[in-house]
């Protein structure tokens, strides 16, 4: 996995409008699919979220993807409700389901996560006066990201270790193993940031072992 | 100077150490023992990662317990698995992490992460995935992390433990050209080259202090 | 190796933050087990876990770190999805219910005086059914009928209690394998049996 996430770099209108708006338009289209059930309408949003598309000129490797979750969504819900309520209620909730998928995920193509990192620190700077720390917000992606690199390792070894005993069916086997590992790497990155004076500039009070005199 | 006076520990009933008094001002001293023995144990109370159920601990004064905050400062801790200590995804990241409360600035930070990676040939890692680096080079990453912020003690609890040949060399020979006072526990007898004083521990308690020779025979006589 | 040897915040967050990483990576690893060929996506045991292992606080806390990092555009969810998608879509509803569900499950193994697998498993249900409070309703929203929702719900439930059965065996294996992981709430100081 990249830093990057699932953001794909591009110049568009798309990528250069502002975060803040982008997210309330999507929310927008998110509730609007729900409250409206006139298939016209719907249609429509899918229409200019395809737009959306071509604009920001997604390419196809990540189109790909994007199609397929849709489509596996639309046999699974769309079928069940044909069956349940009848062709014409499958197709809204078909329409809602592209418009409100497509419209979301199109943020987040066109969305770098440094600026939706920088916004969500903006966003809660007034809770600052709650012990929140948003500037903390950027090292908790990192630490995030990390870890996911430091378990998939770790997964890796327990599963052929598992194999190895002949176990490798078994889930236990090899979620135990596993869970215990990640729960040791926990404490050692615990005392290693605690080692490395995390907690120490902090401004709520601290528990009176580590009070100052 | 690291004092630890009538320094005792447990974990609920258990006695992991008891006792402990030591005066520690020279440069180079060493932790050794049997597994369990309380090294570990021993080297996290000087910057307060473990706070002792007795006795009291003091760096150059100052009590990790009470102080905690300061004595982190002022005491680098390099740990065994350098997966765990890499807190940020590139290696100049994880560096300029440890700089964050000193140094306000931003490029400031980075500049002083470039140069102290570069100063032990990590210079062409900078911008690399710290998890990519091999072994070695993820523990002098994490070894750079520490003493870029130029502390006065380094603490390593088995630092070499995943090391391959080359790289205990390696490692060996940075720590030995430290200015810092370097307090080492470690399971490897061929780290204590050059140390000044070697402390043998057992069941929590000090059974030998002295020069690594004859303090390495008595650890070697308790495990006959 | 557990809380007992460092109280300082860091332990706290890098459990939170460790655990965020293990659900994500639940979700890098399809394949395991799998019930007739047919691999199950064991990540949203993930969130039943984090509370019967991390307790309520810490489990939600990972939780809602792992959502708000997919929020932002992080692939952590199974089959690399991420982004806002996830929090829009029908599945919307099942997704935010990970935060309830680790807060129930990990409430009940706290307050209970065993951790015996029937107390266990009696959590995970819970926690299950706490995601299903959240996520049928919002099913039932997007295809504007509770019933409907109710029904297309019923795919999951197979896979889902055999999710539970396992996330309950796992957490007593593990809180048999490190007993001290998670101290009682309840009646505080007396040692659990
Ligand atoms: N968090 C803990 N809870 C309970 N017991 C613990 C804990 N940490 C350590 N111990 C016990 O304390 C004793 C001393 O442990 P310590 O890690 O200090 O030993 P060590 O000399 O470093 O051993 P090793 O050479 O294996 O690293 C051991 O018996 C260990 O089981
Ligand atoms: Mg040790």
């Amino acid at each position: 996995m990249t830093p990057l996430g699932l953001y794909e770099p591009g110049t568009s209108l798309l990528h250069r409008a502002p975060t803040g708006p982008s997210l309330l338009a999507v929310l927008l289209i998110a509730a609007g699919t729900v409250l409206t059930s006139d298939p016209w309408v719907l249609a429509g949003v899918c229409g200019l979220v395809a737009l959306g598309y071509v604009v920001a000129r997604v390419p196809w490797r990540r189109l790909r993807p994007l199609l397929r979750t849709l489509a596996l969504l639309l046999v699974l819900i769309g079928l069940v409700q044909w069956w349940l309520l009848g062709p014409e209620r499958a197709l809204v909730i078909a329409l809602r389901l592209v418009a409100a998928i497509g419209a979301a995920s199109l943020f987040t193509l066109t969305t770098r996560v440094d600026d939706l990192v920088s916004a969500v620190e903006r966003g809660l700077g007034p809770l600052r006066r709650f012990g929140v720390r948003p500037e903390r917000v950027g090292l908790l992606v990192g630490l995030t990201i990390q870890s996911v690199g430091t378990l998939s390792g770790i997964a890796g070894q327990v599963r052929a270790s598992a194999k190895a005993r002949g176990a490798g069916g078994s889930v236990t086997a090899f979620a135990v193993p596993f869970m215990i590992r990640t729960l040791r790497h926990a404490d050692a990155l615990g005392e290693a940031l605690a080692a490395r004076g995390w907690g120490d500039d902090d401004t709520r009070p601290s528990p009176p072992h580590v009070a100052e005199p | 100077m690291i004092e630890f006076s009538g320094v005792g520990h447990r974990y609920g009933d258990r006695v992991v150490l008891d006792g402990v008094d030591l005066t520690l001002p020279q440069s180079r001293v060493a932790l050794i023992g049997a597994n369990g023995s309380g090294k570990s144990t021993l080297a996290r109370t000087v910057n307060g990662l473990v706070t002792p159920t007795e006795g009291t601990v003091r760096v150059d004064g100052r009590d990790p317990a009470r102080q905690g905050s300061a004595v982190r400062r002022r005491v680098g801790f390099v740990f065994s698995d350098p997966d765990s200590q890499i807190v940020m995804p590139t290696a100049g990241e994880d560096v300029a992490f440890s700089l964050r409360r000193t140094v306000r600035n931003r490029a400031e930070r980075a500049r002083l992460a470039a140069e102290t990676l570069t100063g032990f040939g990590l210079g062409d890692h900078i911008e690399h995935p710290a998890h990519q680096l091999s072994g070695g080079q993820k523990q002098l990453l994490a070894l750079c992390a520490v003493l870029v912020l130029d502390p006065d003690v380094l603490v390593c609890d088995e630092p070499t433990t995943l090391l391959d040949l080359r790289n205990k060399k390696a490692f060996a020979e940075r720590l030995a050209g430290l200015r810092q006072q370097v307090l080492l526990a470690t399971h490897d007898l061929d780290l204590l080259e050059g140390f000044d004083r070697v402390i043998v521990l057992d069941g929590g308690r000090v059974v030998a202090d002295d020069e690594p020779e004859p303090a390495v025979a008595h650890y070697r006589k308790l495990c006959t | 190796m557990s809380g007992s040897r460092s109280t300082l915040p860091a332990a706290s967050l890098a459990r939170v933050v460790v655990f965020a990483a293990f659900i994500a990576v639940l979700g890098l690893f399809p394949g395991i087990g799998g019930v007739a060929g047919v691999p199950i996506v064991v990540q949203n045991a993930g969130p039943i876990l984090a509370g019967a292992i991390l307790g309520w606080k810490l489990g939600t806390a990972s939780v809602a770190l792992l959502l708000g990092l997919t929020a932002i555009g992080l692939p952590l969810l199974s089959g690399g999805r991420g982004g806002l998608a996830p929090f829009v879509g029908p599945s919307a509803g099942f997704v935010v219910g990970w935060l309830l569900s680790a807060l129930v499950t990990g409430l009940i193994v706290q307050r209970a005086r065993t951790r015996t697998l029937p107390v266990l498993l009696l959590a995970c249900l819970a926690g299950l059914l706490a995601d299903y409070l959240i996520g049928i309703p919002v099913i039932g929203l997007f295809v504007g009928d509770l019933g409907a929702g109710l029904l297309q719900s019923l795919v999951f439930v197979p896979g889902d209690l055999i999710k539970v059965v396992l996330a309950a065996v796992i957490a007593g294996l593990v809180h048999r394998a490190l007993p001290d992981l998670l101290p009682p709430t309840t009646s505080a100081g007396s040692p659990v049996r």
